[in-house]
Parts: C-alpha cells; structure tokens; sequence
C-alpha cells in the first residue's frame, strides 16, 4: 500500500512540469482569447473592462461571412483534391516491395522536413510571369501569352494542395500497409474483378486512413494564411489573413479573438464529426 | 508483378512534383544574374555574399538557440509528463493530455494570436523568452505523443523487477525506462528541431522588433523582394534538413535492428 503511495507521489513529480506549463501557457492564454472576444476593444489600442456581443455580431456582416465561406470553399476543394491525388499514392506505396517502401519513405519526408517557405517560394518560382510553367507552356506551343498565374486562386490551392499532401500520403500509407492483403486475393479468388475487390475489401479497410488524412489537410487548410499570402498576394483572403490583418494591422483584437474562436469551434466540430465517424482517436500516420 | 508500372509510373510523378519547387530553388541559387527570373549562367557568387550578411547569421544563430532550447524544454516536459503519467491513474490526467496537445490541433494562427494577446496582458516583453515559451508549447506535443506509444509497447515487468530488487523510484527510471524510451525521445527533439526551425506563423506574432529567425527572414525578403541569396540560404537550410533527415532514419533503423536483435535473443535464450 505504501509502494503505490510513494509510485503516484513520483507520478505527480514527473507530470507537474507538463502540468504547470499547460495550464499557464495553453489553458490560460485560451481562456484569454474566450474572455476578450466578449470585451470591447479601446479607441485606439488595446481593450476595456466592457462585456458585449458586438465582436461576434460584427462577423456577420457579408464581408466577414464572406471570408469564411471562401475559407472553407478552399479546405473543401484542397481536401478533395489531396485524396484523389494522395490516396492512390499512399496505397500503390503500400504495395511495393518493402525495401523500396522505405526508399518511397523517405523521399517524401525529406520535402516534408523542407522549410514550407522554400517550397512556397519554388511555386513563385513556377507560376511568375514567364517563369517555368509560362516557359514549357509556350515552348510546346499550348499558350502564346504568360498565364499570369502567380497571385491567383488557382496558385493558392496548388500550394495548399502541394503543403499538404505528404499527410494524406501517410495516413493512407499507414492503414494501407497494415492491411491484410491476403483478403484482397480472397475476394479476386472468389471472382471479384479487381475494382470491385478495391471497392469491398481495400476501401473500408483503409478507411481509417483516409479519415484522418482528411482531418490533416482540412484543420491546417483553414488556418494557413501565409500560403494565401505568399501566393495569392492580397487576392484570396482567408480567416487565417482576416485574424492577422485585425491583429497587427487594424490592431481589433477583441474581433480577432472572436473570429479565433469561431475557427475554433468550427475545427473542434470538424474533429468531433471525425471521431464520430471513425470510432477512433487516434489519427494516423501523425506520428 | 505486372501491376507495378502504372503504379510506379504514378508514384514517381507524385515525387517529381514534391522536388520540383525545391529544385528550382536550388538551382536558381547558382544563377549568376541578380534578377531571379533570369538565368545567365552558374555562378557561387550569391553564397559569397550571404557569408558575408551578418543579418543573415545573426538570424540563423537565433534560430538555432531557439530550436535548440526548446527542443531540450519540449523533451523534458514532454517525457516526464508521459512517464509519469504511464505511471499511475491520475486525476484529470486525460483533460491534462488533451489540452498540451491542444497545440498541434488548432490552426497555428490562433495559436499565434493567443499567445500575443497572452504575452502583451502579462507584460512579458516580446524577444527569445517569447519565442521560447512558444515553441516549446508546439514541441511538447510531438514528444509526448512518441514517447507515450513508446511506453505503451514498452514491458512494465522490467521496471517492477527493478523496483522489487530495491531501486529506487529515480534509479528505475534513469537506468530502466530512460534507455528504452531513448529513440523515442531523440526522434521527438529531432523532430522538434525541424518543426522549430521552420516555424513562421506563430513566430512572426511573438517575436520581438529586434529579434530575427531565419523563417521571419526569408519570409519578410520573399514578401517585399527576393534577391539570389534567399534562394541561396533556403538550399544551404534545405541541406541541414536533409542532413538532419538521414541522421535520424539511421539512428531510428540502427535502433530497430538492435531492438530485433534483442527480441532474437529472447527467443534464443
């Protein structure tokens, strides 16, 4: 009785640190953002001691409704379109001899690991003005005149898509691999044709993976505003654009926090439909 | 067998579009001209002049020291939190878990904003200890995550037959449970390291007027101007990744073979 004692009285030593870090830097300073998106903001900068509602009144004015909606326009399609280019990579990889699995592997961590500002900066590279695409594009004779594709919508999600691909390559890689392949041939040997033995056997056993890629890509998509920045110039503005506008330059951060929280809420949702549908908590191929 | 050409075919397009804006970048960086639009012939001349930024590497050494520091916080925070937290059934233990690893979960803009609003009500002023506070807070996740799943593979007969042999509950743990849940905690800092080094958004909100990252650098030239040398220190970082990368696949690999070993041995005995 005295051993158990003394095991959760070193328990309690071991997790105070993480204890006392969270609470003062994770809890408190969210705590915070709820309390001063009900506060009135000061005439010029910072806040009074006021409670109100009009910060959450004021998104729904048609500009801000607007933002959001084109926020999640561009989760929906970056989404749609990591799992049609990323599912099939993630499960042809999950099909390959293992030594060449981990050659796969590691080839994709290494952009992955890359600063995500190189990469943005490499797209600059592509889509400028007679940069690389307008180049091959004229040279093969598709086009007679630069697209003039940098700073558009289209640039934004082909950086979106491209940032956040390597998750969904994982998930599914990760339940994909995991999979009894043995059924599949089951289901070929009972005379199913290889597409229906895809559609019964592959695809729910992969479902997990797929789940959690789609969280992957569609939580980050609404919250990565510099992507819009660096790409879309000040063409496509996204909430992640709209919060640090008000931050640092309107200097609203009553709204700014409201707007944070309802991001918030939107991807506390967005998880609980998740755990909902998958039965599960963990996400896979995170870590 | 037959199968494997479209699927290969396909694979390897996926990876020629992850390389192609790195390769750009990489080769442009040997462009002679001063216009990053037009090539005119291979040159080192850009590294030249990087070396010889002070700004450059005065943003670089920051970045380190902070990857660094919070690398070393994150891991220990995070380690002890799920040691000791494997250890017994605490109260509010899952709300705890929930909310430290609330920061790899919500967008980093909000986290961001947070933290801004957090550090200007307490008055601390914004610079390294801001920056540290921060990355720390999105460290501490990726730790506690790999060495949780760590622990959970882990055999507690082990530690239990330590602690009957009469060690006590520091010695169990430093000679027991540390060297087992080692990879796991080096390839959590090492990963750490990356996501700190590569850190702009949450960054540009702490950090303070005089205080540079090389992230915060590359991201202020590529919005206001780039010239070759950013292109020039995004492939001399590109090459520490890469480095870094190898590094810890061979750590992790060594590991998983020694660890086969073992269980070979088990096996034998």
């Amino acid at each position: 009785m005295k051993a158990i004692k003394r095991d959760k009285r070193a328990a309690i030593a071991a997790v105070l640190p993480m204890y006392i870090f969270t609470v003062a830097f994770i809890a408190g300073p969210l705590i915070y953002m709820l309390v001063m998106s009900f506060l009135v903001r000061d005439e010029s900068w910072g806040i009074t001691n006021e409670l109100t509602l009009r910060n959450y009144l004021h998104i729904l004015e048609p500009v801000y409704l607007e933002t959001f909606k084109q926020s999640l326009r561009l989760a929906f399609i970056t989404t749609l379109f990591t799992v049609l280019a990323g599912y099939p990579a993630g499960y042809f990889m999950a099909k390959l001899p293992p030594v060449w699995r981990g050659r796969c592997m590691m080839l994709l961590i290494i952009p992955f690991w890359t600063s995500s500002l190189m990469r943005m900066y490499g797209w600059i590279i592509v889509f400028r003005a007679n940069g690389s695409l307008d180049s091959i594009l004229m040279a093969l004779g598709i086009t007679d005149k630069p697209l003039k594709l940098l700073y558009t919508y289209p640039a934004v999600a082909v950086g979106m898509i491209y940032a956040l691909l390597p998750f969904m390559i994982y998930s599914v890689y990760a339940s994909a691999e995991k999979m009894d392949w043995e059924l599949v041939e089951a289901a070929r040997d009972l005379g199913a044709s290889r597409f229906r033995a895809f559609l019964t056997v592959s695809l729910p056993l992969t479902m997990p993976g797929l789940y959690s890629g789609i969280v992957l890509t569609f939580i980050p998509s609404m919250g990565l505003y510099f992507i819009a920045d660096i790409l879309g110039g000040n063409k496509v503005v996204l909430v992640g654009n709209l919060i640090q506008e008000q931050l640092m330059r309107v200097h609203d951060w009553p709204f700014a926090a409201a707007l944070s929280v309802i991001l918030m809420i939107l991807t506390t949702l967005f998880l609980f439909f998740y755990r909902k549908l998958s039965h599960s908590d963990k996400l896979e191929g995170l870590v | 067998m037959k199968k494997l050409p479209l699927s290969g075919i396909y694979i390897t397009f996926i990876l020629f579009v992850m390389y192609l804006p790195i390769l750009l970048v990489i080769i442009y960086s040997f462009n002679e001209n001063k216009l990053t639009s037009v090539w005119s012939g291979f040159s080192l001349r850009w590294y030249g002049e990087l070396i010889r930024d002070r700004s450059m590497f005065e943003a670089l050494r920051n970045s380190v020291i902070l990857a660094a520091i919070s690398a070393v916080l994150a891991a220990v925070i995070g380690t002890l939190g799920a040691v000791g937290m494997s250890r017994a059934k605490l109260r509010g233990a899952a709300v705890m878990e929930y909310a430290a690893t609330l920061p790899i979960m919500v967008p980093e803009i909000i986290l961001g904003m947070v933290f801004l609003a957090f550090f200007s009500l307490i008055r601390l002023p914004f610079g390294m200890t801001t920056l540290v506070i921060a990355h720390t807070a999105f460290c501490v996740p990726y730790i506690l995550l790999l060495v949780k799943a760590r622990l959970a593979g882990m055999d507690k007969s082990y530690v239990e037959a330590a602690r009957d042999l009469g060690a006590g509950e520091l010695r169990a743990f430093f000679d027991i449970t540390l060297p087992l849940i080692v990879p796991a905690v080096v390839s959590g800092m090492l990963l750490a390291v990356a996501m700190s080094m590569d850190d702009v958004i949450i960054s540009v909100f702490v950090t303070g007027v005089n205080t540079n990252t090389l992230p915060i650098k590359i991201y202020t030239q590529i919005k206001t101007g780039v010239t070759p040398k950013t292109n020039a220190l995004c492939t001399i970082l590109f090459l520490i990744t890469v480095i870094m990368g190898g590094l810890s696949s061979v750590i992790g690999s060594e590991r998983k073979s020694r660890v086969k070993a073992d269980k070979n041995k088990e096996v034998i005995n």
